[in-house]
């Protein structure tokens, strides 16, 4: 069996940080309208894209996930006016400095989907489903997770 | 004008500010205990101020010694006075309560890399004219360019004048920012071999936290790697939890970090943390335009937004919204 054959069968683990406005509402639409997508995310609901400190990311990964998304409102859509556009600088400098340190490469996502965006948000899965499922499952460090 | 100079400009000031009470503390250095070495000192009585000394080795940030409240006069080279912008910026500090005695730098010598230099000599004592250090200890004595020698932070310094000044003592030195040749060398690599890299410098720490204490901007009250609820990171030697740490410490100093390498310079392991901190001022310089601690007047790139700022990385699975 070759390494895709393999990671074909494996269901990678993703860990999805939703925008309680958007996000999570769009994830609801998608479930509304009976749209099919992998079963691969855990979701996390949070209130805001600017709720989620990079720490979160990080535990996600030590706790076995092989792959996480953030997922908030559209710029100019955020219910807390400006909470997507704060954590769009934060979320730069982290996707950066970790792909920087050979980190979770290709592991960690970030997108904007809105409450309307059922159709969007089965795609966004399909496609970071995908890219982990590349990817194998992620490596952990000798000693695993807390 | 030569480091004996300025020494002595220094201690004058010092003694003339602290007897006209405008400053209750003058935040210095003064001769370490071993050669080549310069150690942060507090003067309050000037009847003290001729310990004040400066020459190629007062490398610490004496920003870190500033504490909010105290009438300060501080003497500063251009990254303490980074510091000091980032403080004020942050509120830490009241511009009007510290006295910046601005000193212009070409460098600070790093002690190591004259013991690589010249491996059989134990110094047991350093001269310095204009920028050259003559080294004692050896059968001959040895000379040296402080050029030669500098921290890595020193060779990468991009404000070597102070930014902000009240009392400038000594000539304004050519200003020589390289950018981050540094940061793209590092990122030239695989990305198995930059993981290597990093593994291998995490796998120094003894999280003793001495970069945090020398850090300048390490000013949080209660820091998360101390907090036991929630637990952020473990105590502990555990490279997951090193590499947390290092990982979030680095992204705290996001925009407010002013690449004085204090951290590298205090790690008794020799952990270059620089791999986490340049990076995200090389970062923060490209996409935000901003770099701390250079403009008095810019706020911090982490506490402001735009709605025109880069989202390249943001995923679009190719629908875009109606």
């Amino acid at each position: 069996m070759t390494d895709t054959d393999k990671n074909a069968a494996w269901e990678p683990r993703i860990v999805a940080f939703l925008c309680n406005w958007c996000s999570y509402a769009g994830a609801d639409s998608a479930g509304v309208g009976r749209m099919q997508y992998p079963a691969s995310v855990r979701v996390i609901r949070v209130p805001c894209a600017g709720r989620i400190n990079p720490f979160f990311i990080l535990s996600a990964f030590r706790r076995g996930a092989d792959g996480v998304l953030v997922s908030g409102c559209h710029p100019g859509d955020c219910h807390y006016i400006s909470g997507n556009l704060g954590a769009r600088r934060k979320f730069a400098l982290l996707g950066r400095l970790l792909g920087h340190l050979g980190l979770e490469e290709g592991r960690l996502h970030f997108t904007w989907v809105s409450a309307s965006e059922g159709v969007r948000f089965a795609e966004v899965i399909e496609t970071v489903t995908a890219k982990v499922r590349e990817l194998g499952p992620a490596r952990r460090s000798a000693g695993g997770g807390r | 004008m030569n480091g004996a100079g300025l020494s002595s400009r220094i201690a004058e000031t010092a003694a003339r500010l602290l007897s006209e009470g405008r400053a209750e503390v003058v935040i210095g250095f003064e001769q370490g205990s071993i050669p080549m070495r310069a150690t942060p000192c507090l003067i309050t009585d000037p009847a003290d101020a001729g310990r004040l000394i400066w020459n190629a080795f007062c490398s610490n940030n004496l920003a870190r010694y500033l504490v909010p409240g105290r009438k300060s006069a501080i003497v500063a080279k251009g990254c303490d006075s980074r510091a000091i912008v980032e403080l004020v910026k942050e509120r830490r500090l009241k511009r009007e309560d510290v006295v910046v005695i601005g000193v212009p730098c070409r460098g600070m010598a790093d002690p190591s890399a004259i013991a690589r230099r010249f491996p059989g000599i134990c110094v047991s004592s350093v001269d310095e004219t204009d920028g050259m250090l003559t080294l004692y200890g050896g059968p001959e004595p040895v000379s040296v360019p402080v050029s030669e020698v500098l921290h890595a932070s020193c060779r990468l310094c991009a404000a070597r004048n102070p930014v902000i000044c009240d009392i400038p003592l000594g000539d304004p030195v050519v200003e020589n920012d390289p950018g981050f040749p540094d940061v793209e060398a590092f990122a030239a690599l695989p990305a198995d071999e930059r993981r290597a890299r990093v593994e291998a410098e995490m796998s120094k720490c003894l999280r003793c936290y001495a970069c945090r204490n020398a850090c300048p901007l390490c000013t949080c009250e209660s820091c998360f790697a101390d907090s036991s609820q929630p637990q952020w990171v473990a105590r502990g030697t555990h490279p997951e939890d090193v590499l947390a740490f290092h990982v979030m410490r680095a992204m705290h100093l996001a925009g407010r970090c002013v690449e004085c390498g204090a951290c590298v310079r205090a790690c008794p392991t020799g952990v270059d943390l620089s791999i986490f901190n340049r990076r995200l001022a090389a970062d923060v310089a490209e996409l935000f335009g901003s770099r701390a601690g250079l403009d008095e007047n810019a706020p911090q790139p982490l506490a402001a937004y735009s709605m025109d700022d880069s989202q390249d990385f943001i995923l679009d699975p190719g629908r875009k919204p109606e």
